[in-house]
């Protein structure tokens, strides 16, 4: 079965750089990058949503097919 | 057909008041000498499907009594002294939302418990300045059973076209004085409905100034949603810091009461014609000034009285006028010395203020007032 | 798919006022979601709130939205839905608002059980004025007015709704973040008075204070402390030490306050 990757969309302007996405990531697939949170390695990306359920900003979505 | 005549007290006159102004939601905390209104109150309003609820303290009350009013219902608290003291915060909540309500507040004996059966008209200057920063007030003093009855419905009928909050204060002798009233037939007596909004749900603003000084309020279920704060806000209901919209709305919020003056003000000028003497008084005290009036002409004085039946705003215009005709002004009140401030800066200087001051829980008798009017040289 | 918070959010209003890791915008983010999963009608729903950064969060969401005044929020509350009972009264509030100057409105809110739900958002401090103690800072711990360590000992919110009369009491965590719109789903769909209480996080007045050097120390601290009620039960007194349970802690069937009072009309009008 080919996996499909989601996008990770992160809004920069709402981004608060908290880390809150970046540290419970289970795949490590984020990064802060700068002040921002940024994606690092989509590929290991497991759809698990945490980031967006996480994120107190509404900066980060997962958005899947 | 004859009118419904009773024979009642003027806390129950509040209640029926109340009642015939189309209140339907209560929310008070047992207080003498003000109870009478809950417990009329509590029996009346669920007969017509109308809500009682006695709240956890007289804040609780009067956050009740805010919070049904956002939904469209008509509302009413009661209170006395102490029971204003707690609910200021919000009455201040009151009028910087601009929400609709009427707290009714028998003056009783203060600072504090003071006298809870001792008559009073201490809380005159706290309907005015209890709560803080700069605020719109309205505040009807009545002196009789009917009075109470009618200016209770006129309270219902100014807070809903100013959208604020209205007070009316009867000292403990009026509220508990029985007295013959007549009822007035459904529809004699005009009652204001609230001014809500035309526009639709997406273009309404809880704030907008477009429809005048007096903006529409929608109820919250009925179709329009919107947000309430007690921060300063600005057309659309949210919060601002913004310098210009701050200073304009706080000067609307004052202005609605402002410039209606000549609407809102209402007072009783007796033998005021020819009068050399004015005692000016309100509440029971008027009573006996009215008395004092009558022997003092008696004994050829040529002495009259100005009653005052909404304190606030202050009938300034009225007093200055007054200022300029007579000798001197006679004010009998029940604190010490409230409205002859009030009197005396309206007076500016031209003729003597000259007070009797009772605060020993008895009322103020016609011989201390005549007395006082031989005073006026 | 990536949740649409858009929908229910007002336009033009983010960012929000909350700080960085604030766990204010997650309780808010789950109870979006609750919103949405019982399809709420925006212009039928009113989200009432006292004073204090976690009342600020009326202001974001798109229905009838009232933000009292410091603590007052469930006494308004109660006038809203008794006024309008086929409105659906959520309250949402801090700690101190909530238990300090509201506890009074709070008790009896729970003990009249009026059909509301009432979400607490427990950063153990005053957030808003810079980080003063509350009746929920524990024991010990440092606030801006507790430079020595806090002498006073901290409310359990659940217990006090539990014995105060609330019918459905739930308790979650920012960091469970995927649990506290089922809660609040649960605690919506109660017939009664509902209290969720979400453990949460101010990094900026709290936790640099105690001693936590970053937001993620304190989202664990909250998953290391949270023990499902489930699990609790098959755990020792000592392995419970230090523990709080999450989860549905309460739920009982008691008569609902408008339903008693539509009972008092009835009465009223036969009386007449
Ligand atoms: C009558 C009154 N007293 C005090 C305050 C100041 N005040 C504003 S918010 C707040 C504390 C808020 O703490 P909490 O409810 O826990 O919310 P948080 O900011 O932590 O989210 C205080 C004391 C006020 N606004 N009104
Ligand atoms: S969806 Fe899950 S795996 Fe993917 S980035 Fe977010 S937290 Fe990481
Ligand atoms: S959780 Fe949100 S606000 Fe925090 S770093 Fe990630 S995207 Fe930014
Ligand atoms: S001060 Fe604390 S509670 Fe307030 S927004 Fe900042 S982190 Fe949140
Ligand atoms: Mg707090």
């Amino acid at each position: 079965m080919e996996k499909t990757l989601p996008k990770i969309e992160i809004i920069e302007k709402y981004c608060k750089g908290c880390h809150i996405c970046v540290e419970f990531c289970p795949t490590k697939v984020l990064e802060m990058k700068g002040f921002y949170a940024s994606v690092k390695n989509l590929e290991a990306c497991i759809k698990c949503m945490q980031c967006e359920l996480r994120c107190p900003d509404f900066a980060i979505k997962v958005i899947t097919e | 057909m004859s009118k419904k005549v009773a024979f009642l007290q003027g806390n129950e006159a509040a209640a029926h008041g109340a009642l015939y102004a189309g209140c339907n939601f209560f929310a008070g905390y047992p207080i003498t000498p003000s109870t009478e209104v809950s417990e009329v109150l509590s029996a009346e309003l669920p007969k017509t499907g109308g809500k009682f609820l006695q709240m956890e303290d007289e804040i609780a009350a009067m956050a009740a009594i805010l919070g049904a009013s956002l939904t469209g219902a008509k509302v009413l608290t009661s209170t006395s002294g102490p029971g204003l003291s707690l609910k200021q915060e919000l009455i201040g909540y009151g009028c910087i939302a601009e929400i609709p309500c009427v707290v009714y507040n028998v003056m009783r004996g203060g600072p504090s418990t003071g006298m809870p059966t001792g008559p009073s008209q201490s809380d005159v200057m706290c309907a005015k300045w209890g709560t803080h920063g700069d605020h719109p007030a309205i505040c009807l003093v009545p002196a009789s059973v009917q009075e109470t009855y009618d200016e209770v419905i006129r309270a219902f009928n100014l807070s809903e076209k100013y959208r604020t909050p209205v007070m009316v204060m009867p000292d403990e002798i009026v509220a508990h004085m029985r007295e013959r009233i007549v009822f007035p037939e459904p529809g004699e007596v005009a009652v204001t409905p609230r001014k809500t909004p035309t526009v639709p749900p997406e273009q309404y603003k809880p704030y907008d100034t477009s429809f005048g000084d007096v903006p529409p309020l929608a109820a919250f279920g009925s179709g329009y949603k919107f947000h309430v704060t007690g921060l300063n806000k600005m057309a659309d209901g949210f919060p601002t810091t913004k310098a210009d919209i701050v200073q304009a709305e706080e000067e609307r919020q004052v202005r609605k009461v402002d410039a209606n003056i000549d609407d809102i003000v209402t007072f009783e000028e007796y033998l005021l014609d020819d009068a050399d003497v004015v005692v000016v008084a309100y509440g029971s005290t008027s009573r006996s000034a009215r008395y004092a009036v009558n022997v003092a002409r008696e004994q050829g004085i040529k002495a009259g009285m100005f009653r005052i039946k909404t304190f606030w705003p202050f009938p300034d215009k009225q007093i200055k006028a007054l200022a300029g005709k007579v000798k001197g002004i006679v004010i009998p009140e029940m604190n010490l010395g409230m409205c002859s401030l009030e009197l005396e800066r309206c007076a500016q200087g031209k003729v003597p203020v000259l007070g009797i001051f009772r605060v020993d829980g008895e009322p103020i008798n016609p011989d201390q007032i005549l007395a006082k009017i031989k005073e006026v040289k | 798919m990536a949740f649409d918070y858009d929908k229910w959010l007002r336009p033009g209003k983010l960012p929000h006022i909350w700080c960085p890791g604030c766990g204010h915008g997650i309780v808010m983010k789950g109870l979006i979601r609750a919103m949405e999963t019982l399809q709420l009608k925006k212009e039928e729903t009113a989200v009432v709130s006292g004073i204090g950064c976690a009342s600020r969060l009326p202001g974001y969401i798109d229905c009838c939205t009232l933000h009292t005044a410091h603590g007052r929020a469930a006494a308004f509350a109660t006038g809203v839905k008794m006024a309008k009972p086929e409105m659906n009264v959520i309250l949402v509030g801090g700690d101190g608002d909530g238990t300090a100057i509201g506890g009074n409105h709070f008790i009896h809110a729970c003990r009249r059980n009026i059909d509301m739900t009432y979400i607490i958002m427990n950063n153990y401090i005053y957030g808003m004025t810079g980080g003063q103690f509350s009746p929920c800072t524990p024991t010990g711990h440092k606030a801006s007015t507790t430079p020595y360590g806090n002498p006073d000992p901290g409310f359990d919110i659940a217990k006090l709704a539990i014995g105060a009369g609330a019918t459905f009491v739930a308790r979650g965590t920012a960091f469970h973040a995927n649990q506290i719109d089922k809660l609040i789903v649960e605690a919506i769909q109660h017939k009664g008075f509902s209290v969720v209480e979400i453990l949460d996080d101010c990094p900026t007045t709290y936790g640099r204070r105690n001693k936590y050097k970053s937001v993620i120390e304190m989202m664990n601290r909250l998953k290391e402390v949270a023990v499902p009620v489930k699990a609790a039960e098959k755990m020792t007194a000592e392995q419970l030490q230090g523990k709080v349970l999450t989860g549905v802690l309460y739920k009982e069937v008691k008569p609902e306050y408008i339903e008693e009072y539509a009972k008092v009309i009835e009465r009223a009008k036969a009386a007449k």
